[in-house]
């Protein structure tokens, strides 16, 4: 190792992390062009947002609460597009999940103690899921067929499916009997709601309010967030598992070391004797898996019935996208960039509230951050290009270390 | 006799709205051909037709005149896919996912124009529908021939004099050969002087244009109302479009037509009631559009430098 490399090394990592951050700046700052022409105040709005989102323990709470599809999408993009395979699809594989998960619930759920109720909708949720993220899979693998435009037409038909199935079979009887027939399912059993934090704390006999606990300020609110009653769900602790889980399957197993490699450089991965094609089928099963959970767990922690499937979905298939994106494609970056946009959906509502603006400006800054993240991308590829031919000469008089393989290098 | 007539009718008016439906499919697809054509996977058309819809709508509203609408709507078009240029051609992101970050923006920004200019629902007076009457006799009124070919407005008629037109643009002209060029080997192109990137820019920024003039023909031709996300993933069976016409303008059109029927015999499924589910009516073009994505038969057609972005030097 030549002086002064770590250092230089642990600079690029740092700009490299940092670019994220910088497009999520620039984005803010065209919103706030955006604000200034409708003629409400930036600062103002962007103060509500965040003190909306992160401000007080009700905020906190409802952001976490949609970081966790935000969370689950996002591993399963991540998994997809470091398999080189784009799944645009998240959105469609999350009403699928949802469907099932609610079926086998209310189907099943009385029959089966809590846990084990709660166990099969998420398995059922997950692999209906799978099975539909691995259609766009196999089309691929095997007829050639884009992914991305398969993915986004299979979003539609998992609508209609779903719209259909809650205004017939799965229809609430409630609503029938009514004569509304409003399109949802009727609510799960109890047994398989899972636990929220508050219910978790009673268990655990934490009953303490902040100010017993002797917490004030902000750290009150924070002790707040897990103890008193809100609608933060156990599905956080299963979806940061799932992240770290993730993150060891693609880093310290061979298959995952597969799918990053048939992602990295397809033509080297056949010529390496990879089974290409089988790879990309597993990536986009494995990326429809992690949305059909989340549908599950939307179902199983926070809804507790099956609704309009637009309105389930959120739009997290998309924002899913911007939260992997921004958390460079790592399990483990995807956990805080979750909780970001996660506030930021919470925060567009609050600032609604204070300012008028209606909450889709987050939809237009969101895609501005997909733009501007992918932008500054380039500027990251060219330092590493740079890096690669500075330590390709730097190999050439250190032949000990210069046949070790590193896929973090281009990574 | 009588059931006769109400077939014949009915065959008619599917026939009827097939065309006129394949309106905004044509512009889209057929200028997310040039873009595909140069190399550049515009995955934001449903996007850009949106920004198109509203702005064209906008100024109708404000204004009153279709015209002025069709300009803002081309106009925007434009600028909307000039920044995906500058995102995916000069910056060289990854296309797949730089036009889904032009279609959530899109997608936003047009909601938000929306609910905060104009707020609710309204109807304009769009592009009306010609009759071609000279004298107290209109060619409309013609039986069958009539209803067929002269009943629609100039919209629709503008877009299929774009296909005759794109043909030639992209197969008898210098510049058509730089697009294909570059599309196809702009290594090959770079090298006998051929500014990649500029063909690129000129490609895509066609392509918005067309898109934003899609979407008007939504707000101001053929359903003269503006909605939030009225396209519905339009733009995305567009782009599909491309695919499926293999790269060719005819083809497109000819993609764009079978669609559009399809869409007509849904809506005529609902009107006659037929024991159809109307969600799995729904469903089909987009069902229809995976099995056509899946045809074998013309994928060796497509332009080798779809999605790879240039840079001199590099490859």
């Amino acid at each position: 190792m030549q002086p002064g490399r770590l250092d230089r090394r642990f600079i690029e990592q740092l700009i490299n992390l940092l670019m994220p951050f910088l497009a999520v700046l620039i984005a803010f700052l065209i919103g706030a062009v955006i604000l200034l022409l409708q003629g409400v105040n930036p600062l103002e709005a962007y103060q509500a947002m965040i003190v909306g989102a992160f401000g007080s323990k009700n905020g906190l709470a409802d952001t976490l609460v949609k970081a966790i599809p935000l969370m689950l999408v996002g591993l399963g993009i991540a998994i997809a597009f470091r398999g080189g395979v784009i799944n645009i699809g998240a959105e469609g594989q999350l009403i699928v999940g949802a469907l099932v998960t609610t079926f086998l619930g209310v189907q099943l759920g009385e029959q089966l103690p809590g846990f084990l109720g709660i166990a099969l909708g998420l398995v059922g949720g997950g692999a209906m899921g799978a099975i539909w993220g691995s259609i766009p899979g196999f089309l691929k693998a095997r007829l050639g067929v884009n992914e991305i435009l398969s993915t986004i037409m299979m979003n539609q038909i998992a609508i209609q499916i779903g719209f259909y199935l809650l205004r017939g079979p799965m229809i609430d009887p409630a609503e029938v009997e009514a004569g509304t027939n409003i399109p949802h399912s009727a609510r799960l059993p109890r047994t398989v709601d899972m636990p929220r934090f508050t219910d978790m704390a009673q268990s655990l006999g934490i009953t303490n309010s902040a100010e017993e606990a002797g917490l004030s300020g902000y750290l009150g609110e924070l002790y707040a967030v897990l103890v008193e009653p809100s609608r933060l769900h156990s599905g956080l602790i299963f979806a940061v598992l799932m992240a770290v889980l993730v993150y060891i399957f693609l880093w310290r197993t061979t298959i995952g070391y597969r799918i990053r490699a048939v992602g990295l450089n397809t033509a080297a991965s056949r010529y390496a004797g990879m089974q290409v094609e089988r790879t990309v089928v597993l990536s986009m099963t494995l990326s429809g898996m992690f949305a059909g959970l989340a549908g599950a767990v939307e179902i199983l922690g926070l809804h507790h019935r099956m609704f309009e499937p637009t309105a389930v979905s959120a739009g997290y298939g998309f924002s899913g996208i911007v939260a992997a994106l921004f958390g460079k494609l790592h399990p483990l970056g995807i956990i805080p960039a979750s909780i970001l946009f996660g506030g930021l959906l919470v925060g567009g509502d609050k600032m609604q509230r204070a300012t008028q603006i209606p909450q889709v400006l987050i939809l237009a800054i969101l895609g501005l951050v997909v733009l501007l993240v992918i932008t500054t991308d380039y500027f990251v590829r060219r330092r590493a290009n740079r890096r690669v031919s500075v330590d390709a000469e730097a190999a050439e008089s250190l032949p000990d270390d210069a046949h070790t393989p590193s896929p973090e290098a281009s990574a | 006799m009588n059931e006769d007539l109400t077939t014949l009718a009915i065959i008619l008016g599917i026939i009827h709205s097939g065309i006129r439906l394949a309106t905004p499919y044509i512009y889209a697809a057929v200028g997310e051909t040039f873009s595909q054509r140069s190399g550049v996977l515009n995955l934001g058309v449903d996007g850009i037709m949106l920004m198109g819809a509203f702005f064209g709508f906008y100024t109708v509203f404000e204004t009153g005149s279709p015209v002025l609408g069709l300009l803002a709507a081309a106009a925007v078009g434009a600028l909307m896919g000039l920044i995906l240029c500058v995102v995916s051609i000069t910056f060289q992101a990854e296309q797949g996912i730089s036009g889904i970050g032009l279609y959530m923006f899109g997608l936003g920004m047009s909601s938000l124009l929306f609910k905060t200019l104009i707020g609710s629902v309204e109807g304009v007076q769009g592009f009306p529908i010609l009759r071609f009457c000279m004298g107290g006799f209109c060619l409309a009124d013609l039986p069958i021939v009539g209803e067929l070919f002269f009943e629609y407005n100039i919209m629709t008629y503008g877009a299929y004099a774009l296909v005759p037109l794109s043909w030639y643009l992209l197969n008898r002209t210098t510049w058509g050969l730089k697009v294909r060029a570059v599309g196809q080997n702009p290594e090959a192109a770079d090298s006998v002087g051929v500014n990649v990137n500029r063909v690129r820019y000129a490609a895509v920024t066609i392509g918005g244009t067309l898109a934003g003039i899609a979407g008007a023909s939504l707000s101001i031709s053929l359903l003269n109302i503006f909605q939030e996300n009225m396209t519905n993933g339009l733009g995305f069976i567009a782009v599909a479009l491309v695919y499926f016409g293999s790269w060719r303008p005819v083809g497109v059109l000819l993609g764009a037509l079978l669609f559009s029927t399809v869409n007509a015999l849904q809506l005529w499924v609902q009107v006659l009631g037929l024991n159809i589910p109307s969600d799995v009516a729904v469903m089909m073009p987009y069902l229809l559009t995976i099995i056509a994505l899946a045809l074998p038969f013309r994928r060796a057609l497509q332009p080798r430098a779809l999605t790879k972005p240039f840079a001199r030097g590099e490859n």
